[in-house]
């Protein structure tokens, strides 16, 4: 694989007891923020599960480069409610950095996570998988939950250069898609 | 009523083969209730008593016989671990049925399962505690290791298989370090006051830890204050440990969730 190229995706077509989802192919560099977009139902969620091998992949190929690391946020959350755990302790568990937190988090982050509110517990996860070392960034839904002023400020981070890392999102969100992507594939119902 | 035995030299071999034992407990007991697999503790403690029971009749020693059915308790849950709390409730019921047959058809037995139901604390020797203490040594540093990935699992469940790499060694390894602790406190606390070590003091610091850390650090307390409290009214009292240390950790709770509920 070139240099630059993260992965390579032909034909891929995945699912659980059976396809539901593709085929889809493409490939991604390096500084590329792909979207994948499409009605509620496409298979959207699947697909991006195929990337790092949490459905079963039924047909086509995944080809990732040599020791690339995955960063992947899932859409949705347990209930973390009763869990003793403060906010810079869940980001020392992936890695991440709370460098560059919005202020209106930065100051919560020595709370317990239960006493954050929906919107503020979200965007922490999603800081835990994008800031985390990794080459490849999956985001699923990632403004579900999130309040204004957090979607506003993943828009701008987002926006600016990544360019070691490749960012692959998945949404029903047009906004984000076409205010952040390089690249968007349409994958149909 | 006396509490002159708590001086006694007779009982410092005792004393502190359960305290670090009630310190060691709630550890694993707040990585059991993060994974919700409290309930697998009263397996292991059951399992452990029967194999105990075993051991004792095919003459072999109690302790040796508690720990490996424990672990071998360990290795059936990692092996069953889709089936969950069903998994526990089946060995529960296989470690009780087995241990009453033997109780039932072995005259030895009929005394050493009350021990073990009671707690046989007072009569724990130099072996249970270097037992203890060893055992403290390996699983602490261990369990240190192992609560990134197992608060991993618990908030970020892909966290590993994203990076092409399995969380399963870990678990199994947690699940056998559970299994020694609890099969040692056992033989030497008793099944049920070795349960609620495990599951009252996480309980509590769930629920008043600042921080994941503090949790630890208040669950470990709370166990040890709690197990020295029951063990100088159950001497002073003359009552057996067990049953006096598992309702001195319920009355802890429920005075903590009025002082909680207050906040």
């Amino acid at each position: 694989m070139a240099d630059d190229l993260l992965l390579r995706v032909s034909g891929l077509v995945a699912g659980y007891a059976a396809p539901v989802a593709g085929p889809l192919s493409f490939a991604l560099n390096r500084g590329e923020i792909l979207g994948l977009a499409g009605p509620n139902g496409a298979g959207k969620s699947t697909l991006l599960k195929a990337l790092w091998g949490g459905v079963r992949v039924f047909e086509g190929a995944v080809d990732k480069a040599p020791g690339l690391q995955i960063s992947h946020q899932a859409q949705g959350f347990d209930d973390l409610r009763g869990v003793p755990l403060t906010g810079r302790e869940l980001l020392a568990l992936t890695g991440a950095t709370p460098d560059g937190l919005p202020s209106w988090l930065a100051e919560r982050l020595d709370r317990r996570l239960d006493r954050l509110s929906g919107g503020q517990l979200q965007f922490l996860r999603l800081w835990a998988c994008l800031t985390a070392p990794a080459d490849l960034i999956l985001l699923d839904e990632p403004t579900n939950n999130l309040d204004r002023a957090g979607v506003a400020f993943l828009i701008d981070w987002l926006g600016h250069a990544h360019a070691g890392q490749g960012i692959v999102i998945v949404s029903h969100d047009h906004g984000l898609i076409d205010e952040v992507c390089t690249r968007v594939v349409e994958i149909g119902a | 009523m006396s509490f002159d035995l708590l001086f006694d030299p007779l009982f410092r071999v005792p004393f502190f083969t359960g305290l670090l034992l009630a310190g060691l407990l709630p550890l694993i007991g707040m990585y059991l209730r993060l994974r919700n697999e409290w309930l697998a503790a009263l397996a292991f403690a059951q399992m452990a008593s029967a194999g105990a029971l075993l051991a004792m009749v095919l003459d072999w020693p109690m302790v040796a016989g508690g720990v490996l059915a424990a672990l071998l308790a360990a290795v059936l849950k990692g092996l069953a671990a889709r089936a969950g709390a069903n998994a526990y409730a089946l060995m529960m019921l296989l470690a009780w049925a087995g241990g009453v047959l033997l109780v039932a058809n072995h005259p030895l037995a009929e005394q050493a399962g009350h021990a073990l139901f009671d707690g046989q604390l007072y009569f724990t020797g130099e072996g249970h505690l270097a037992a203890a203490a060893t055992t403290c040594v390996v699983v602490l540093p261990l369990l240190a290791w192992l609560s990134r990935p197992l608060l991993l699992g618990r908030f970020f469940p892909a966290f590993y298989q994203a990076r092409g790499r399995s969380e399963r060694p870990r678990l199994m390894l947690f699940d056998l370090l559970a299994g020694l602790a609890v099969a040692l406190a056992t033989v030497s606390l008793g099944v049920m006051a070795a349960f609620a070590l495990v599951f009252v003091p996480p309980l509590i610091a769930y629920r008043f830890g600042s921080s994941w850390r503090a949790g630890l650090g208040w669950s470990a307390l709370i166990g040890m204050a709690g197990y020295a409290f029951a063990f100088a009214v159950s001497l002073g009292f003359d009552q057996p440990f067990g049953p006096i240390c598992v309702l001195l950790m319920v009355m802890l709770f429920v005075v903590s969730s009025v002082k909680y509920d207050r906040m």
